[in-house]
């Protein structure tokens, strides 16, 4: 019982880091219909910039820097990158982001070399926040939770108070339409992918001390970013929290219990063959949950585009 | 949400005054056959006549390399470019075909019994099998929904590969021995040389059955299901079924040239089904274009070379190479062999003569100061990060001390001569451009 | 038209695979490695520690054979099985006779498979494979070939010598094991409980599992498991990112006791963990770096940090490689004859500078070291990993461990 609680708090602060990257990119998706990959490139971005600005001066002033830096970043890659090929249509886009993820790695290793950056929780923030039978919760944790909860709230105002707000929503839909009302759209856009690698540019902030600051960090967290916002439903930011934490919660809870493939087909009736041993199937018969905790978004994933392309709380198809 | 070769047709705006040999339509109208066997001929003779010029086994081995990079290509682009449906999990194809066909290796009696050169032909079952499953469902749609469970079914089946050992053999694979088939007219295929003309032999043939495809009322139906399947439909053809027998046979090829993989290498891993597999023949087949059939035949040949060849002049292959596909998208969406066809025409007009001398006040100097460029990214990268001591370095042959002042100011140089050169004579080049492309006074 | 790109990239690309073979060292050893890529900096890190080797124990002595200088060449194989075959095919036609490679156990059977079959195809070209680091025991048990050294001690040697040590721990009663999910993790996983078994019976081991390879991106779901099993020693085969995330994970969310490991040390590992893994992280290694082995190895290693500064020897087996071969060449006085030199490997006694006698088992080609236990530590150290302050201190060591270890070896002989 009090595992579950552990693990229901380990679930949010893993669903809630995927939020961050997952919400700039939802909003840049049902704007621009890009799918960008190198989104989790500007995560690992912000953990690099973060990491240098902290040895010079200290991890907060990292933490409000290097999201700036990596939002600038992304405007400028925006500008003048993405709206030149914009115009040929949506396979370069994703083809420019796929290349731009290539070179943000090699340059990252570049600049920082190959290996994993001493990048670590401030000294303010380490120590154990409390623990539940043995196992302790880390103040740093504690302190994600509430910036990610901060940013999904402050997004949420933005969005829906705001009249800025108002018309990138309008713009979400009728871009054109829009424009035509005089609203400059090429600098919403603009607007909207700055913030939304900045955000990601947060999370890597944050992340990078506990989940490590090295060259494959964006690689590794790569493709279920994409996943997360096609679950969601696309442009949508409550769909894009939703998936997040179901994503953080299932995966969290497949670790933690050894659910055994051979358990499950028993209690459906399925009788284990005899001579385990030689039998073709032998590796899916001996599937345990933590083998395939990884994968489980993916599966996920597919059976809702069979099943409800739109996604979760998504209103339209692609 | 993706049709990329009406886009990459936009940005060649001269289509219609243009004979372009690679365009379905024009070939049948302008062609005669011989014009239309030619390039094949050319093919052969020239697969035929290449280990004469590179003996070399490593040469031969890059040559396999590429051949199979260009089935696999040609067969993505059967999806990406003449079916606008955009994979990201295409090497489970590939992969699977390959791994059938070294488990075919490994049944003794059976292999024994089967001589090599049609082994290929089982791993194009196994793709196209698994192909006809997957597409069962995920051909319904096209755009981001087939791409996402393109993506989502790639993952799975790689992931895959590390946990059922029993088919894919965990992290060191499956191997086998290729020498162990019934011999060929006496051919064992123990020297890379026989390999090599067996590779080839298959590139030519299921270069030439793809393109043969793209003929047939179901490849044209393709491009149709393409640029409008709500037209389509109208005409009585089921986009899902045009989409689904584009995946199948794509499944096909794709498996066949995992066979030639597991000819050539004796050995298959998860490398040939994961998602760098997938992103990397993606990129291949957009560098060397979609638009036209022969497009990612070129791109095949240039990332082979890329990804071999100048990795071993340099660590930084990867960051040249993200950067040659920033270029390539940004600058000639069409890609390289639509940079080729932008020429068609203004040979059609007999111009071409025009374009030499701003090209070679252009091209040349711009190519120097790339290539200045890069030599300043190496002597950054090695001022950086080469052993305290070691101040000697090689770009380009020439030998110098890395922190001395002088090789950065020639460096230096001769990027700023060379891309400023360049920048003054880009207009003269732009305008002999637009006057080659003109016919007569003004088409 | 493309015929004509094509012809032009294969000229382009003769004239530079005959540019690179172009300038030479007498013997040439190539390096197949990730050089470039997610698992870069281990390869590098490798590829310097070689030079280094071939520079200062060889040429800097005079040569080898009356003179001939070694060079290490570096070939990338992006940790791909596809890519390092190819470059194992012009490391071959640059006239190179010995490969030497380590990362990945994957990457390692491709090659030795790929080198026996090139070996009997072309007797002309043989060349010898040298695994410095490639740790799977298959390679010297049923895949073994008389082309394959191996200078690491194997994952079962290194888990004999660790639970002779941990046995010896009174205070370890339950036991968890987690690792990779690939033929590395379980060789470790069962060998651990084969050995825990057969030497300590009154060992519980609470938790033996097995993760994805590269793929997860929080640990603490494990570390939440590892903590609630009430275990009091952790054993893991882990290496790279995993290693760290895992480490990390378990120390952070409240696991107190040891942790055995493979591979927790260098590359920017040691200086990660830093404060928080000290007298925590347990590393089994060869070669004595705390106290140094002995002054010639001490003045190697401040050689090597003068050269590369921010440089660390976390694999002091690469000295050995170069020893022995150099060794091996000498005595079997040729350095083109592959057969004449690996019978001399076969069966060598030799006395290495980080300590210990060593010798290459002619039965299956396995090493046989002294191996150490150390621990993470910043106190009383030679020399610290990563310019971190922390190092690994040795508090124990089984002499020539696992001398008598049984191989399913058939060696078979040119």
């Amino acid at each position: 019982m009090d595992l579950i609680l552990v693990n229901l708090i380990d679930g949010l602060v893993t669903g809630l880091l995927l939020f961050m990257l997952s919400a700039g990119l939802t909003l840049i998706f049902s704007m621009m219909g890009v799918l960008n990959f190198a989104h989790a490139s500007f995560y690992m971005l912000g953990a690099y910039f973060a990491y240098q600005i902290s040895l010079a001066l200290g991890f907060w002033l990292g933490l409000l820097i290097a999201p700036l830096i990596v939002g600038v970043i992304g405007a400028g890659v925006e500008r003048y990158g993405l709206r030149r090929v914009h115009q040929y249509g949506h396979v370069p886009e994703l083809i420019f982001t796929f290349g731009l993820a290539l070179l943000i790695e090699e340059l990252v290793q570049f600049i920082w070399g190959k290996n994993q950056m001493p990048y670590n929780v401030p000294d303010v923030l380490n120590f154990t926040a409390f623990s539940i039978s043995g196992n302790s919760i880390p103040a740093f944790k504690v302190f994600m939770i509430f910036v990610s909860v901060g940013i999904f709230l402050g997004l949420l105002f933005v969005l829906t108070k705001t009249r800025v707000g108002m018309i990138i929503q309008a713009a979400l839909s009728y871009p054109r339409t829009v424009e035509a009302l005089g609203h400059n759209v090429p600098l919403i856009f603009m607007g909207v992918f700055g913030v939304g690698t900045a955000l990601a540019g947060v999370a890597g902030v944050i992340a990078g001390p506990v989940l490590g600051t090295f060259p494959g960090m964006a690689f590794v967290l790569g493709s279920i970013v994409f996943v997360t916002i096609v679950i969601g439903g696309l442009g949508s930011l409550w769909g894009a929290l939703v998936a997040s934490l179901l994503i953080g919660w299932i995966t969290t809870f497949a670790k933690s219990y050894n659910i055994e493939m051979e358990g499950i087909l028993n209690a459906i009736g399925i009788a284990t063959p005899e001579n385990l041993s030689d039998n073709p199937l032998r590796d899916f018969w001996a599937l345990t949950s933590p083998q395939i905790a990884d994968i489980l978004p993916y599966i996920l994933m597919v059976l809702i585009l069979i099943f409800r392309p739109q996604g979760l709380f998504g209103k339209r198809e692609s | 949400m993706i049709d990329p070769v009406t886009d990459v047709k936009g940005a060649r705006p001269d289509e219609q005054i243009t004979t372009n040999p690679a365009d379905a339509s024009q070939r049948m109208r302008m062609q005669t056959p011989m014009i239309a066997v030619a390039p094949w001929v050319i093919a052969i003779l020239v697969l035929l006549f290449l280990p004469l010029v590179f003996t070399n086994n490593s040469a031969l081995t890059i040559m396999n390399q590429m051949s199979i990079t260009i089935i696999f290509a040609l067969a993505y682009n059967m999806l990406l470019g003449q079916a606008g449906m955009l994979s990201f999990g295409h090497a489970v194809y590939a992969g699977v075909g390959g791994f059938a066909c070294m488990h075919i290796m490994n049944m003794t009696d059976f292999f024994a019994s089967i001589p090599l050169v049609i082994l290929p032909i089982f791993g194009g079952l196994f793709g196209m099998g698994l192909a006809m499953i997957v597409g069962s469902f995920s051909t319904r749609s096209a755009g981001t929904v087939f791409a996402m469970i393109s993506l989502g079914v790639g993952e799975l089946i790689a992931a895959s590969s590390v946990i059922i050992v029993a088919f894919f053999g965990g992290e060191e694979g499956v191997s086998g021995d290729r020498t162990y088939a019934q011999p060929f007219f006496g051919v064992e295929f123990l020297q890379q040389i026989e390999v090599y003309y067996l590779t080839a032999a298959w590139v030519i043939v299921s270069a030439l059955l793809m393109f043969l495809w793209s003929r047939t009322p179901v490849g044209r139906m393709a491009n149709a299901v393409r640029d409008n399947p709500e037209r389509a439909e109208f005409l009585g053809y089921s986009s899902r079924w045009v989409r689904f027998y584009s995946f199948v046979a794509s499944g096909f090829f794709a498996g066949i040239a995992g066979g030639l993989f597991a000819i050539n290498y004796e050995i298959l891993t998860e490398e040939n089904l994961n998602t760098t597999s997938s992103g990397v023949i993606l990129l291949v087949t957009f560098l060397g274009g979609v638009g036209f059939f022969f497009g990612p035949i070129i791109g095949a040949v240039v990332f082979t070379l890329v990804q071999t060849v100048l990795s071993l002049q340099t660590e930084l292959w990867a960051f040249y190479a993200g950067s040659l596909f920033l270029a390539t998208v940004m600058f000639f969406p069409g890609g390289l062999a639509g940079l080729l066809m932008m020429h068609v025409p203004v040979f059609k007009l007999g111009k071409a003569g025009h374009l030499v001398m701003p090209y070679i006040k252009t091209l040349i100097p711009a190519a120097i100061g790339v290539l200045g460029l890069a030599a300043l990214v190496e002597m950054t990268f090695h001022y950086r990060h080469a052993a305290t001591g070691d101040n000697e370095m090689t770009v380009f042959w020439t030998t110098f001390d890395s922190h001395t002042l002088l090789p950065w100011l020639i460096a230096g140089a001769i990027t700023i001569i060379g891309l400023g050169i360049a920048r003054a004579t880009a207009p003269d080049l732009k305008e002999a451009w637009n006057e080659a492309n003109t016919a007569g006074g003004g088409a | 038209m493309k015929n004509i790109t094509k012809f032009g990239a294969v000229s382009a690309l003769s004239l530079i695979i005959g540019a690179s073979s172009a300038f030479a060292a007498d013997i040439k050893i190539a390096f197949i490695d990730p050089l470039s890529g997610p698992f870069a900096s281990t390869g590098t890190n490798g590829l310097h520690q070689f030079e280094f080797a071939a520079e200062y124990m060889v040429n800097d002595k005079g040569g080898l054979l009356d003179g001939k200088t070694m060079e290490v060449v570096g070939f990338d194989n992006k940790i791909s099985p596809k890519e390092s075959l190819i470059q194992l095919q012009v490391a071959i036609d640059q006239g190179i006779r010995f490969i030497v490679q380590g990362n990945s156990s994957g990457v390692a059977n491709a090659l030795t498979e790929a080198i026996e079959k090139h070996n009997k195809r072309n007797p002309d070209s043989r060349v010898l494979f040298l695994n410095y680091a490639a740790v799977d025991p298959a390679l010297t048990n049923e895949k073994c070939n008389f082309w394959h050294f191996r200078f690491d001690a194997n994952a079962d040697i290194k888990m004999d010598a660790l639970t002779d040590v941990m046995v010896e721990n009174k205070d370890i009663k339950k036991v968890y094991i987690i690792g990779q999910d690939y033929s590395f993790g379980k060789a470790v996983s069962d060998a651990a409980n084969r050995m825990l078994k057969d030497k300590a019976p009154e060992i519980e081991v609470v938790g033996d599992e097995l993760h994805p390879i590269g793929k997860v991106k929080d640990f603490t779901p494990y570390a939440r498991k590892v903590v609630s099993s009430g275990a009091d020693a952790v054993i893991t085969g882990n290496w790279g990112a995993d290693m760290l995330g895992l480490g990390k994970s378990i120390i952070e969310n409240g696991f107190e006791g040891p942790i055995y490991t493979y591979y927790a040390a260098g590359s920017g590992i040691t200086a990660a963990f830093g404060e928080s893994g000290k007298d925590r992280i347990r590393l089994i290694s060869q070669g004595s770096i705390n106290p140094i082995g002995s002054e010639e190895a001490r003045e190697l290693y401040n050689a090597f940090l003068k050269k590369y500064p921010d440089g660390n020897i976390d694999q002091s087996r690469i000295f050995n490689t170069i020893g022995m071969l150099s060794q091996a060449i000498e005595e079997a006085g040729t350095a083109d004859d592959v057969v004449a030199v690996a019978t001399a490997l076969e069966s060598m006694e030799y006395e290495s500078m980080w300590g210990g006698k060593l010798f290459m088992r002619p039965q299956d080609h396995q090493l046989i070291q002294d191996m150490h236990v150390g621990v993470h530590t910043n106190d009383g150290l030679d020399f610290d990993y990563d310019q971190s302050g922390y190092g690994i201190k040795n508090e124990s060591t089984v002499e020539m461990a696992s001398m008598d270890s049984p191989t399913t070896c058939e060696m078979k002989r040119p």
